[in-house]
């Protein structure tokens, strides 16, 4: 299967690879697994006071277009507030990446990972 | 297309499995094409058609992750790995670990005896996953039904894992 241009920039130049110290209060995790093929997915926003997402990392086990799909979130979450952070729909990242059909779920799975994260920052600020 | 009905068992997870390929055989024979050399063009066809739906069957029943998903889907539960997203956050962690111990394998010092550690692991643990998913399947509550679904995603995150190691252990092979 061919990758597009922009799967293949991301995945050789993954943007905002690693961890935060998940002990430092401002950063929030979300973990999400794709069972279609076993994808592993973890992201890591650090919001600020004012619910700006200040920085964002990601680490991903699974193909081009998962690792590419979590890169390109990290770039999109990074200076957004929560509220605009969630409008952040899968059928965005998909059009974006040029994702085959097939590689929907991916998007679907960084998607979900967004907000996982932030499900784990509500509950920490109610 | 009840594979169960076809092999003539009960639907149930727990399928004996020498029986199952003594039924496939015993199938097979029945439909082969030798049997159908004088046959018209459509009975000819027909034994083609049964012939697919008895390897689909076999293939089905024999893994004991396929066996599980059919018997859901017999019960109306499809799994629809494409859109299903697992959020269990302390099994997503540990699976994140185990690929870390795989990228780990290549520079060891003894590779052989840390694939042999994982390998036991992932069996140790996907056989916990299997033991509790037979006696959710058993059960006649369909709440049971969704919660061995998902053990069944669990299990397709095992199979990964369990592929990745024999990948890896190829890789080591290459090396040498």
């Amino acid at each position: 299967m061919a990758y597009s241009e922009k799967v293949i920039d991301h995945y050789e130049n993954p943007r905002n690879v690693g961890s935060f110290d998940k002990n430092d209060p401002s950063v929030v995790t979300g973990m999400v697994g794709a069972p279609a093929c076993g994808d592993v997915m973890k992201l890591q926003l650090r919001i600020n006071d004012d619910g700006i997402i200040e920085d964002a990392k990601f680490k991903t086990y699974g193909c081009g277009s998962a690792i590419a799909s979590s890169s390109l979130v990290t770039e999109w979450v990074k200076g957004k507030s929560v509220e605009q952070a969630l409008t952040i729909k899968n059928t965005d990242i998909a059009e974006e990446l040029a994702l085959p059909p097939v590689k929907i779920h991916c998007s679907i799975l960084a998607e979900d990972a967004i907000k996982a994260a932030l499900d784990e920052y509500k509950s920490k600020i109610s | 297309m009840n594979y169960f009905e076809l092999f003539s068992f009960s639907p149930s997870f727990d399928v004996d499995t020498a029986l199952l390929a003594h039924r496939y055989r015993d199938l097979q024979k029945a439909v082969h094409p030798d049997k159908f050399a004088h046959s018209t063009e459509q009975n000819k066809r027909l034994a083609v058609q049964r012939t697919a739906q008895i390897n689909d069957g076999f293939q089905t029943l024999k893994n004991p992750v396929s066996r599980a998903e059919h018997l859901l889907a017999l019960k109306g539960i499809e799994l629809s790995h494409e859109s299903t997203t697992v959020k269990d956050t302390p099994f997503l962690m540990q699976q994140m670990q185990w690929r870390e111990s795989l990228e780990d394998i290549r520079d060891s010092a003894a590779p052989d005896d840390l694939i042999d550690e994982l390998n036991q692991c992932f069996i140790d643990y996907s056989q916990s996953i299997i033991s509790r998913l037979a006696i959710l399947l058993e059960s006649d509550q369909p709440q049971d039904w969704h919660q061995a679904a998902d053990h069944i995603r669990k299990l397709k995150f095992m199979v990964k894992l369990q592929d990745e190691l024999s990948r890896a252990e190829d890789a080591l092979f290459d090396d040498e």
